[in-house]
């Protein structure tokens, strides 16, 4: 029975609503870490050298210097992987004994002031006796390296190899081999806030309060907890506003543990604000990796299978939660991407080197996969003499729910159909044509294509395959509707810009039948909410959003009760919508805030079946979701600056139902934008001694307002019965399309020369480089529009 | 360390008097001395603009200058930006057009561009957009910001 | 981030300015004027002067004077000021194209053209600018002030030959003739980023050919510079394009480019060809 009351009801789900995140932050009253003052502040020491041994740390007595020698007690950071040849190493909160790379914290000094405590900085007496250093991922795994850790000889710390028993078979019969040996260089997440850590001892309550800037509240609890031997209950963390994390504030900053153990020891507040050269050089990195990538072709562009030689370079340390495991095991278990292919071997190491250590950013790996596969693909093409967009046509897949070569199960996608939208508006033919034109005026116009799958909102079942010592993955939410019909939900996820607050309140508002203003998100907070794994890997719509859609309807559920008994009616004719319970058919009806008042102020009224309150809570713990894009972009080329200008930016994504299509677009565009980054402009760069020479703004270079195209954006909404708000994530799509598709486009556009750019950025200096070597004068046809 | 300085810092209309170490940058007295913390440090070295305020009129780097260079000058940030409960069209513009997400460099492009738009009310899009690329965003990839200021400056105009 | 300690002085006419720094100059003092570049020098304490000397203060050094001959740029005076051409002619109109290119908005609120100088960074447009024009600077210290030409001023990147008491008061250009035809061309990886390579050229065109010519470039060398050789190629011929290439080309060969993060020597070599050509083809009406 459908009952007419539905019909007319508010859908808040779909609608571009104004985010309610957002005045207090154009105000200026956002409340970031840094904002809150403090008795004292710390300034870390850190190693200005890359490898090596310490001999001495000292300081003037009025210095206030705290080393690893004070450190007893305290455990250091050992994040755990129980599968892939894994190796353990350990990163003590402060170096100890030896420095692994430069901007390594050393020691913590503690001042009244910032000021004055980098004064004390630069007092301390800090010797070090160098040792070699291992920079780069081939080198380190050369065989003449020196052991970053003495664990790991040959410093590979965590090795992933698969390999389908027909594989060599299968490419030795191809008609055709491809490889490609691609290359990404090194990048910085660069949040705008930088980290930063607040800490506060109660005495009466002998509780320790962290704010911190986080990603994950309630790991950096547990971590902490764990490492200094608290009890978690002794610790509360709270991640108040944060200025933006893409992955970098997921892991647990070492300085964190220290400013609680400070906190502690001095039974004050105790305050650290990362700086931006520490942040450039001490936080994590992320991207270092070569991938070798070769693939066998039937006559007709058929792949019939992969084969891939991955190496990242993990840095100095091992990250928590996630393991250095984040990287090269995402690129082993994803490397096919969106393509049918039924043979697949793969080597994949993560290595140690004397580098800042290596976090999740962003996209983790499949901007660098993706990459490495659409260059496969158009070279493939290619040399098949096919068109690029055919090729994708034949391997696409397009049967659901398919099961991946590495048993990922893709659920309802539209990886055709988004190509096809993107080739229809950028609209091929024009293109050839123009770009024709402009090669007869010597200008180089070049497109390139980019489709992916983005694995989404997955739960313990995906994470529990990588074999880690701790197994993220559901969320829960509590939901609360107090006597005066106001809803609060308090959710273990931990937004930091995604709008979720928003997102959520649409989510319940539908399924409450309440107004979205009505309703409040609370985050960020142990004290105040479930725990929870936090806000990363493109989870918190689907994983965050299903909880909070379960408990809503619980809630729901029992409001339904409370109406039947108030309006003397049988559940099954109770309809809330807009605020107002009402029974099918008649005009009886009584407002929600009534209801709430009555089963909290009156709930003697009521029988067993209802009970006192109105507040329930649910989790969600899906097997995940695959996103799905196609990305088309149009360069030129300046062939005598080396420049590249993006002219089009073409989205066509797939991302199951948008609950706020502006939110969805917002993510899309700034994915994008750092994709656009990756391509072109940051690259964080160390010298062969390891020292690192990226360490300012004007250094690594984020691009600005004038160097980030507009994007154009489509969307499909394929309904996906693997997340039941039949939302799919959308967080790092835009990131992970971007290199493979506008490298893509660089190398059409220099095609008449023969050249082939297969790292990234591709930057002035390297298109410099490649048409320097190339021995081919320029054709006047782009090889594309030959095909 | 050097002696400290009594100086006057006038944000918003309101006198702060405090005591700093010539060596103070303007933003940290701002934010820890006067307690106006919606001014966001984001570089400390003139790259980000996270902590773009105007100076006089003019929108500047508040961490590239001393405070005690502000001294009796007239300094306007994020917080003295709405009319009470009214925003800045600037500020609604933002909320409207999704110009933000995370929300830390929204101050600073919000005092940007007031600031130009004061100095060159009759600015073009284009002078709009190339005075944008002074700050960074991380999260949002320009593109909201850019509608959401070229829809408050045609508003701002047509107000007047 | 924060910079080291150091004592403030805020003179507030030149004799007070040039006293305090020949007192304090021993002591590792340093003028402030605009600060965008000294502050963050300061923030990563890369330079921990012991004394600054604000000359914010001096109104005096406040004005751009226009004489019959030259345009005459105090130190107090910042980068937008010439967002508008401050003077008729070619010469403003030059200045104004220019300074558009030089950093950011807010920067140019508070950086002084003097100051530039002063700091001779050899990607500086008013570096480029002044060079190309044969601009003259004035130093002036407790000693008097003395005139010098910029050739003279800018020794090699980051460093003048002003002695430690001497503060770069004011910048002398000579107003270009009427009939003064200029083009300048940058390319920088980012809105607002130093040059990798930048150009700037200037001729008189007499009877359809090219009079006194100017070509400069800057950000390609230690300091930027006109190229003699380049100059030779242009003088008395007609505009065209195969004589702009001949020019670009007399770049080329001539440059001693320099290499970096960025940019390595021979990217360089080719940028300064591209920027000086476009630099030329720019200056067609």
């Amino acid at each position: 029975m459908k009952p007419p009351v539905r019909e007319t009801a508010t859908n808040w789900v779909g609608r571009s609503l104004r985010r309610f995140e957002d005045p207090s932050l154009v105000r200026g009253d956002g409340r970031f870490t840094a904002d809150v003052p403090a008795a004292l502040y710390v300034r870390f020491v850190r190693s200005p050298v890359a490898s090596g041994k310490i001999v001495k740390i000292a300081a003037p007595d009025h210095v206030r210097l705290v080393t690893a020698a004070d450190l007893s007690g305290v455990k250091p950071i050992q994040p755990m992987l129980h599968k892939f040849n894994y190796v353990p190493v350990m990163q003590p909160v402060l170096a100890d004994g030896v420095v692994r790379f430069v901007g390594e914290a050393v020691a913590a000094v503690i001042c009244q002031n910032e000021d004055e405590a980098e004064d004390h900085c630069d007092l301390v007496d800090l010797q070090i006796e160098d040792t070699a250093p291992v920079v780069d991922a081939r080198m380190a795994v050369g065989g003449a390296a020196a052991a970053v850790h003495a664990e790991a000889p040959n410093n590979v710390i965590v090795e992933g190899r698969v390999k389908t028993p027909e594989c060599d078979a299968v490419f030795a019969t191809a008609a055709r081999v491809e490889t490609v040996e691609v290359r990404s260089h090194r990048q910085n997440a660069l949040p705008m806030e930088t980290r930063g850590a607040h800490a506060v001892y109660d005495p009466v309550t002998r509780r320790t309060t962290l704010i911190c800037s986080t990603q994950m509240p309630h790991l950096m609890r547990t971590a902490i907890a764990d490492l200094l031997g608290m009890r978690e209950a002794d610790l509360r963390v709270i991640a108040p506003d944060v200025g933006g994390g893409f992955g970098q504030k997921m892991s647990l900053a070492p300085e964190y543990v220290l400013l609680v153990w400070l906190a502690r020891k001095y039974r004050t507040s105790v305050a650290w604000k990362e700086d931006r050269r520490e942040n450039l050089m001490s936080s994590f990195h992320s991207r270092d990796q070569y991938i070798t990538l070769s693939g066998a072709f039937d006559a007709k562009g058929k792949l019939l299978g992969l084969s891939a030689d991955i190496l990242a370079n993990i840095g100095a340390y091992s990250c928590f939660p996630t393991t250095c495991g984040v990287e090269p095991l995402m690129a082993l278990a994803e490397l096919p991407g969106p393509y049918d292919v039924r043979d697949y071997a793969c080597v994949s190491r993560g290595v140690v080197t004397n580098t800042c250590p290596m976090a999740p950013y962003r996209g983790v790996s499949r901007p660098v996969i993706t990459f490495a596969l659409e260059r496969l693909m158009d070279k493939a093409a290619r040399h098949l003499g096919m068109d690029a967009i055919d090729i994708r046509r034949r391997n696409l897949v397009r049967a659901f729910p398919y099961t991946s070569v590495m048993g990922l199960v893709f659920d309802e996608a539209s990886y055709a159909e988004t190509m096809e939208m993107a080739v229809d508006a950028i609209d091929i033919p024009a293109f050839r044509r123009r770009q024709q034109q402009a090669l007869a005026e010597g200008r180089y116009l070049g497109i390139g294509f980019a489709a992916f799958s983005e694995r989404t909102g997955y739960g313990t079942p995906a994470f529990a395959a990588r074999g880690m010592g701790i197994t993220p993955g559901w969320e829960t939410v509590e939901i609360a509707m107090d006597p005066s019909g106001y809803v609060e939900a308090r959710i273990g996820a931990s937004p930091h810009g995604q709008g979720l607050d928003t997102a959520l309140a649409q989510i319940m508002a539908d399924e409450l039948g309440v107004t979205p203003d009505k309703v409040r998100v609370v985050h960020g907070d142990t004290d105040r909410t479930p725990y929870g794994w936090g806000t990363f890997a493109s989870r918190s719509a689907v994983i965050c959003g299903g909880a909070t859609l379960l408990a809503s309807r619980k809630v729901k559920e029992k409001l339904v009760r409370i109406a039947s008994h108030m309006l003397e009616a049988s559940a099954a004719d109770i309809f809330i919508a807009d605020g107002v319970a009402k029974v099918a058919g008649t005009d009886r009806a009584l407002p929600v805030e009534a209801l709430a008042r009555e089963v909290y102020h009156h709930s003697h009224k009521f029988g067993a079946d209802v009970g006192p309150g109105l507040s329930d809570s649910a989790s969600y713990d899906p097997a995940g979701t695959f996103s799905n894009a196609c990305h088309a972009v149009i360069v030129e080329v300046d062939i005598e600056t080396c420049g590249v200008s993006i002219e089009r930016y073409i989205v066509a994504e797939d991302a199951g139902r948008l609950i706020n299509p502006m939110i969805a677009d917002g993510q899309i565009c700034g994915g994008v934008a750092q994709g656009v980054a990756n391509a072109l402009y940051e690259q964080i760069v160390y010298d062969e001694t390891g020292n690192i020479l990226t360490t300012t703004l004007a250094d690594y270079m984020p691009p600005t307002a004038h160097e980030i195209p507009a994007i154009e954006i489509m969307h499909l909404e394929t309904m996906s019965s693997a997340t039941i708000t039949k939302a799919k994530g959308l967080g790092e799509g835009g990131s992970i399309g971007a290199p493979a598709a506008i490298v893509n486009a660089i190398n059409d556009a220099l095609s008449p020369f023969g050249v082939s750019l297969d790292e990234f950025p591709v930057t002035p200096e390297r298109i410099h480089t490649a048409l320097n070597a190339a021995s081919k004068v320029p054709s006047m046809t782009p090889e594309g529009a030959r095909a | 360390m050097s002696a400290k300085k009594n100086i006057t810092l006038n944000i918003n209309g309101v006198d702060h008097h405090v005591q700093v170490e010539p060596r103070r940058t303007l933003v940290d007295a701002i934010r820890d001395e006067c307690g106006q913390t919606g001014t966001h440090i984001g570089c400390e070295h003139g790259v980000c603009g996270a902590c773009t305020i105007m100076l006089d009129g003019k929108p500047v780097r508040s961490c590239l200058m001393f405070a005690v260079q502000a001294d009796g000058a007239r300094l306007r940030t994020v917080e003295g930006l709405a009319d009470g409960d009214r925003l800045h069209p600037l500020q609604q513009s933002f909320i409207d057009h999704h110009g933000l997400q995370c929300g830390f460099c929204t101050p600073g492009f919000l005092m940007l561009t007031a600031g130009v738009l004061e100095q060159e009310p009759d600015i073009s899009d284009e002078g709009l957009i190339d005075a944008l690329s002074s700050n960074l965003c991380r999260c949002t990839g320009y593109q909201n910001i850019i509608k959401a200021v070229l829809a408050a400056a045609a508003d701002m105009r047509a107000a007047r | 981030m924060k910079p080291a300690s150091f004592e403030y002085h805020r003179p507030t006419t030149l004799e007070e300015a040039v006293k305090a720094l020949a007192e304090y100059a021993p002591q590792d003092g340093r003028i402030l004027s605009g600060g965008q570049s000294l502050v963050p020098t300061m923030a990563l304490r890369m330079a921990k002067p012991a004394h600054l000397i604000d000359i914010n203060g001096v109104r005096e050094l406040a004005d751009i004077k226009v004489t019959e001959d030259a345009l005459i740029i105090g130190a107090g005076v910042r980068h937008a000021a010439f967002h508008k051409p401050v003077v008729d002619g070619a010469l403003g109109q030059l200045l104004s194209f220019v300074v558009r290119h030089i950093a950011h908005y807010p920067i140019r609120q508070r950086g002084t053209f003097c100051g530039s100088l002063a700091h001779a960074d050899p990607s500086s447009e008013w570096c480029l600018v002044s060079a190309t024009l044969d601009a003259e600077i004035t130093a002036t210290s407790v000693r008097g002030a003395r005139s010098i030409a910029v050739t003279e001023l800018i020794e090699w990147a980051m460093s003048t030959t002003l002695a430690e008491d001497e503060i770069l008061t004011s910048v002398r250009l000579p107003l270009l003739p009427e009939n003064t035809r200029f083009g300048f061309y940058e390319f920088s990886r980012r809105a607002g980023d130093y040059a990798l390579a930048m150009s700037l050229v200037t001729y008189e065109l007499a009877d359809g050919v090219i009079a006194a010519p100017r070509v400069g470039i800057g950000g390609v060398e230690g300091v930027p510079r006109r190229i003699a050789e380049a100059e030779e190629v242009l003088l008395g011929q007609k505009p065209s394009p195969d004589l702009f290439r001949a020019a670009a080309e007399a770049v080329a060969n001539a440059a001693d480019p320099m290499s970096d993060l960025q940019a390595s020597a021979n990217y360089r070599r080719d940028l300064a060809r591209t920027v000086v050509r476009r630099a030329l083809e720019r200056s067609l009406p």
